[in-house]
């Protein structure tokens, strides 16, 4: 059962990322990252992360893709222009990244052959336990990413106002 | 055979994660680039997520959640900039924002 929900999500996510990389529409990439996202959060729940998967489909595949979406809309993207690329980069990069793909697969292959993952092995995912560690161990990071969203707010108004003759 | 191996989980994030590579460094329109970064930044999620089952261990979990944030965060700056791009250049081809290479 757990494999089959693997399986079915993974190639759900594999294909959604292909459709990120070779569409040419910027609203095509949009919604199957989607896709990407929404899969993801399934395994998160399959790897008992139950708070990250319902984080995952709130700021992820809802405030942040609905941010690009409006902003593709917002500038009416147009599909990319195909011009200028040069054959022999594209003759080099594909084995590049397949050799790049290959030795990451390889290695964790090596390193973690055994270790096996069952739907409720961990149950240390849920709000109260993240919540828990959010407040004791993790408190100044915490409050520093709340420094740090203050400041990608300001940011944001700062650029993208309307300039002030 | 009900159970799945760890290793399938980081071999699905390093798929995710070259292409999000191959995304980033083959694709000419910016909102795809910064598309392709996410993409990236959610399959280093999975490989946190992933080990801190492993370990049975919730500090993976805090770290993913810190990523969304950072992603967060970055997203909103970053399509503010390309706002600000499409403003002053009239392009969202990243091969046309080259004024500091000349």
């Amino acid at each position: 059962m757990d494999v089959i929900l693997f399986l079915v999500f993974a190639i759900i996510a594999v294909v959604c990322a292909i459709n990120v990389v070779v569409q040419n529409h910027p609203i095509s990439s949009a919604i199957s990252l989607v896709g990407v996202m929404g899969s993801l959060a399934i395994l998160y729940l399959l790897l008992g992360a139950e708070f990250i998967a319902a984080a995952q489909v709130i700021v992820y595949a809802g405030a942040i893709m609905v941010l690009f979406v409006f902003v593709i809309m917002l500038l009416n993207a147009g599909a990319e222009t195909r011009k200028g690329r040069s054959l022999m980069v594209q003759a080099v990069g594909v084995p590049l990244a397949i050799a790049l793909l290959g030795s990451l697969a390889f290695f964790v292959q090596r390193l973690y052959p055994r270790d096996m993952v069952h739907f409720g092995g961990f149950q240390g995912g849920s709000a109260l336990a993240v919540g828990r560690a959010l407040f004791t161990t993790y408190l100044l990071p915490f409050e520093i990413t709340s420094i740090l969203v203050l400041i990608a707010i300001v940011g944001a108004i700062v650029l993208a106002r309307k300039e002030l003759d | 055979m009900t159970a799945v191996p760890v290793s399938w989980f980081l071999t699905l994030s390093a798929v995710l994660f070259v292409l999000g590579v191959c995304g980033f460094l083959f694709r000419r329109n910016i909102i795809t680039v910064f598309m392709s970064i996410e993409l990236m930044l959610n399959a280093v999620n999975l490989t946190f997520i992933t080990f801190s089952y492993q370990l049975k261990q919730v500090n993976g979990h805090l770290f993913a959640f810190f990523v969304m944030v950072v992603a967060a965060a970055e997203a909103a700056v970053g399509l503010a900039i390309i706002l600000t791009v499409f403003k002053n250049r009239n392009t969202l081809n990243i091969d046309e924002v080259n004024s500091m290479k000349n």
